[in-house]
C-alpha cells in the first residue's frame, strides 16, 4: 500500500486532538441543555461556555452565536431567513457573487424559483474577486440581502468583505459572508468585519463534522428554517448537539489562536508547492489571486487534461486532491467558479485544487511534485 | 493486468469486478453516468442511470475494496445511442440500443480512455466469454449476451475481460452473496435503460411527433396509424385495424416505410424469410466466405442454419429453414457453434 499524501484539507481537515478530547468528554455526559434540573444546568453550562469561547475567538457576542449542523445549514439559514424577514418590507432582490458555494448558490436559486425573489449575480474578475463597481451599481433599496463569501473554497481568492459590507449598509442591506474556509486560515473578526451574518463549520478548522454556527448580529431579523423548541435564540430549533458545540468551540479557539503561525507555515509550504508544480509542469496555470488568497490553497489548470483523469491517476499513486465540484452522484462538472472567472469549459474541466492544512508537511508536497509530471503526461487528451 | 471495471450498480458487474480482483488483477471501478438528468430514485427494476444505481455501484466497489469513480458519458450516450435510436426508428428500422452502447460507449469511449490512462483492458459483467480474443456464448444460455457484443472488433475484444463467462446467473448471485455484495438479489434490469417507464412508442412520439399514415394490406387501406415508428416487423398488437381480415386470422406488421408513412400488414405466413441481406460486417473471428454456419437474428432469438456469401460489401445469408419476422436494423450475428464469427446490421430480408 502506498502512503497517502492528503492534499484535500479544504474538503475536510483532520480533527485536532484537543477537539477529539472535548467531544469525547462531552459525549460521556448526559443532559439536555433545556432541562431545568441540575443535570440540565450542567449541560447548559457546557453549551454556554462553548458559545462564549466561540464568540470570543471570533470577535462576536455570545448572543450572536447560533449553533447549527454545519456550513450548509448556516448558509441556508442566513440566506433564506434574512430574505424571508426582509421580504415583508418589499425588499425581494438578493445580491450574491457568482462564485459562492452551492450552499449559498442553490439556496438563492430556490428563493428565486419558489419564494418570489429576484437575484443579481455579482460578476467576478479573472482572479475571482467580485467586481466592486458592478456591486455598487446593483445595490439599491429593493435589496433584501447581499452575500459574498470571505474566501473561495476552490481558488482561494479572498474578498474585500469589509468594504462590501459597508457599502451594503449605506442602502440598509444586511450582509452575509460564508467564512467556512477563512476561519483559522485568515484573521476573522465578526465585529470588525462589519458583516451581519457569518457562516463557519467545524470540519474545515479541526473540529467535528456536522457542527457549525451562524454568527448573527443581534439586530438582524432572521426567520427560522427549523421550527420547534426555539433553543437557539428562536432562530434555530432542535435539542443542542452538545459534543458538537463543544468540539466546534475548542477547535475554533485553537485554530484562531494558531492562525498567524498556521498561515505563515502553510503559505510558505504552498508557495513552494506552486513553484515546484510550475517547474515540473511548465504548462500548468495557477488560478486565483497570486497574493491575496487562502494560505493553504493552490489551484491549477492543466491545459489539455481532464481533471478527473488527473485525480484518478494521482489517487492511484496515493496523492489525494480535488477537482473542485462534483455533483452528489460523483459526476465531474466544470466548476461554476472557473466559468464565472471567464475560463472556457475545457479549461475549467482541466483543473485541480491542492489544499493544505494543519497536518500538511513538505513530504506531501514532495509526493505531489514527484507524481505529477507523469500523471499530466498520461492524462493529456 | 491493470483493469478498468465498468460498474452499473447491478449484480453482474459487481461480481465481475470482484472476480477480476480475485484473479490477481489491479482493478479500478467506474460507473458510467449516461443520463443528463439522472432519475432521483429508481422506479421498479429498470434504468441504469439512477442515483440508486450509482450508490449501489459505489457500495460494491467499497466492499470489494477498489477505487471507484464516476465518468460522465452522457454526451456520448445521447449522441451515439439515444439519438441513433430515434433516427433508426424514424428511418423504419428496429435498432438495438445495447449493441450501439457497447459499440460506441462501453468498448469505445470508455475503453479508449482506459487505455489512454494506462489500463490494459476493460472488465464488464456481460454474460459471454472472451478467450484469447475470441468471443463465445455464456455458460448460461438463457442469459447469454454474446449477441450484443458481437459488434466488437478483434482489437476491442483483445482489451475486454468478461469474468462471468463460465457462470450462470444463479451462480453469479451466489458469488455475490458469498462476498457480501448487497446487490446479490437486485432484480435484473431489462428493456431500454433510457426509457424508464418502458413506453417506447410514447418516447418516440415525444421525440418525433405524430406522423399519421395508412395501414395497408395488399394495397388496400385497412386502418390508420399515428407514426410508423410505433411499428416493428412481426408486431401483432395495437395495429388499430378498422377492416377485419378476410380470413379472420390475426394480422402482423410485414414492413414499415417511413417515407410514404405506410405500415404494411398481412398473415403470419408472409413473415417468413429465407434470405437476409446485411450492411458491411464486423468480423470478430474472421472466416472465408462462403461459410456454412448459424445465424441469430435478434437478441435472445433462436439460431438458424445458413450459408453466408458476399453481397457487395455485406453478407447475403441463405437460411436453410425460414425465419419469422426479421426486422431491418437488428443485428445478424454468425456463430460457429458457440463461437461468434461476426456481425452485421440487417438491411433487408425476403
Ligand atoms: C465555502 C463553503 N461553504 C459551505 C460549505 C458547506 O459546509 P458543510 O460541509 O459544513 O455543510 C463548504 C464545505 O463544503 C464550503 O467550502
Amino acid at each position: 500500500m502506498v502512503s497517502t499524501a492528503y492534499l484535500d484539507h479544504a474538503a475536510s481537515t483532520p480533527m485536532l486532538p484537543e477537539a477529539v478530547e472535548a467531544v469525547s468528554a462531552a459525549m460521556r455526559e448526559v443532559g439536555n441543555a433545556s432541562s431545568l434540573h441540575a443535570t440540565g444546568r450542567r449541560a447548559r453550562r457546557v453549551v454556554e461556555e462553548s458559545r462564549e469561547t466561540l464568540a470570543f475567538a471570533l470577535g462576536a457576542r455570545p448572543s450572536e452565536v447560533v449553533f447549527t449542523a454545519g456550513g450548509t445549514e448556516s448558509d441556508n439559514l442566513a440566506v433564506k431567513g434574512i430574505y424571508w424577514s426582509r421580504r415583508r418590507t418589499g425588499r425581494t432582490r438578493v445580491l450574491a457573487s457568482a462564485v459562492e458555494h452551492h450552499a449559498v448558490l442553490d439556496a438563492v436559486e430556490w428563493l428565486v424559483s419558489h419564494e418570489g425573489a429576484s437575484v443579481t449575480w455579482l460578476p467576478v474578475d479573472d482572479l475571482g474577486r467580485v467586481d466592486e463597481d458592478a456591486y455598487l451599481d446593483a445595490l439599491s433599496d429593493d435589496v433584501a440581502l447581499a452575500t459574498v463569501m470571505w474566501a473561495n473554497n476552490e481558488i482561494g481568492t479572498v474578498q474585500h468583505v469589509r468594504r462590501l459590507a459597508d457599502a451594503a449598509h449605506e442602502f440598509g442591506v444586511p450582509f452575509h459572508t460564508d467564512a467556512v474556509q477563512a476561519v483559522g486560515q485568515l484573521p476573522v473578526d465578526f465585529a470588525a468585519s462589519g458583516v451581519d451574518a457569518l457562516t463557519l463549520t467545524g470540519h474545515k478548522l479541526g473540529g467535528p463534522l456536522g457542527a457549525g454556527a451562524l454568527l448573527l448580529g443581534r439586530d438582524v431579523a432572521c426567520t427560522p428554517l427549523l421550527h420547534g423548541g426555539g433553543q437557539e435564540r428562536d432562530v434555530r430549533s432542535g435539542t443542542l448537539d452538545i459534543p458538537g458545540a463543544r468540539g466546534l468551540a475548542v477547535a475554533t479557539a485553537l485554530a484562531v489562536e494558531r492562525q498567524p503561525e498556521t498561515a505563515a507555515r502553510l503559505s510558505s509550504l504552498r508557495d513552494d508547492l506552486v513553484k515546484r508544480v510550475q517547474d515540473a509542469v511548465p504548462t500548468a496555470v495557477h488560478n486565483g489571486d497570486p497574493a491575496d488568497r487562502l494560505p493553504g490553497n493552490a489551484h491549477f489548470s492543466f491545459p489539455g487534461c481532464e481533471g478527473d483523469s488527473l485525480l484518478l491517476l494521482l489517487d492511484a499513486r496515493g496523492v489525494e486532491v480535488s477537482t473542485g465540484s462534483a455533483c452528489s452522484s460523483g459526476v465531474a462538472r466544470p466548476s461554476h467558479v472557473l466559468v464565472a472567472m471567464g475560463q472556457d469549459e475545457p479549461t475549467a474541466r482541466s483543473s485541480l485544487r491542492f489544499s493544505l492544512g494543519h497536518t500538511s508537511t513538505a513530504d506531501d508536497v514532495d509526493a505531489l511534485v514527484e507524481a505529477l509530471p507523469a500523471v499530466v503526461e498520461r492524462a493529456r487528451r | 493486468m491493470k483493469l478498468l471495471a465498468a460498474m452499473s450498480g447491478g449484480v453482474d458487474s459487481a461480481v465481475a469486478a470482484a472476480l477480476a480482483v480475485e484473479a490477481g488483477h489491479d482493478v479500478t471501478g467506474v460507473h458510467l453516468a449516461l443520463s443528463e438528468a439522472p432519475a432521483t430514485l429508481r422506479s421498479g427494476s429498470r434504468g441504469c442511470c439512477s442515483r440508486e444505481d450509482a450508490r449501489d455501484a459505489s457500495r460494491a466497489a467499497d466492499v470489494i475494496g477498489i477505487p471507484y469513480y464516476v465518468w460522465d458519458l452522457a454526451a456520448e450516450f445521447q449522441a451515439s445511442v439515444i439519438d441513433d435510436f430515434v433516427a433508426e426508428y424514424a428511418a423504419g428500422r428496429t435498432p438495438n440500443p445495447c449493441v450501439r452502447c457497447n459499440e460506441k460507449v462501453k468498448f469505445a469511449a470508455v475503453l479508449d480512455r482506459a487505455l489512454q490512462l494506462g489500463f490494459d483492458a476493460v472488465v464488464t459483467g456481460h454474460h459471454a466469454r472472451v478467450v484469447d480474443g475470441v468471443l463465445s456464448r455464456s455458460a448460461d444460455p438463457a442469459k447469454d449476451q454474446s449477441y450484443v457484443l458481437a459488434v466488437l472488433t478483434p482489437a476491442q475484444l483483445a482489451a475486454t475481460v468478461l469474468p462471468l463467462g463460465p457462470h450462470t446467473k444463479d451462480e453469479v448471485r451466489t458469488l455475490a452473496r458469498a462476498r457480501g455484495l448487497a446487490v446479490a438479489d437486485k432484480p435484473d434490469s431489462h428493456d431500454i435503460c433510457f426509457i424508464a417507464d418502458g413506453d417506447t412508442a410514447g418516447f418516440l412520439r415525444s421525440r418525433l411527433g405524430e406522423q399519421p399514415g395508412a395501414v395497408v394490406e395488399d394495397g388496400v387501406a385497412v386502418g390508420t396509424h399515428q407514426g410508423t415508428y410505433g411499428y416493428t416487423v412481426g408486431q401483432r398488437r395495437g395495429l388499430g385495424l378498422t377492416v377485419p381480415a378476410a380470413d379472420g386470422r390475426p394480422r402482423y406488421v410485414l414492413s414499415v416505410e417511413p417515407v410514404s408513412r405506410t405500415v404494411t400488414v398481412g398473415p403470419v405466413a408472409a413473415l417468413d424469410v429465407s434470405t437476409v441481406l446485411t450492411d458491411p460486417p464486423v468480423w470478430s473471428s474472421p472466416r472465408p466466405l462462403p461459410l456454412a454456419c448459424t445465424v441469430q437474428l435478434r437478441a435472445h432469438g433462436m439460431v438458424h442454419e445458413c450459408v453466408a456469401t458476399a453481397d457487395g460489401a455485406g453478407w447475403s445469408l441463405a437460411l436453410t429453414t425460414p425465419a419469422r419476422a426479421v426486422a431491418a436494423g437488428q443485428m445478424a450475428v454468425l456463430y460457429d457453434g458457440d463461437t461468434v464469427v461476426g456481425s452485421a446490421t440487417i438491411r433487408s430480408a425476403a
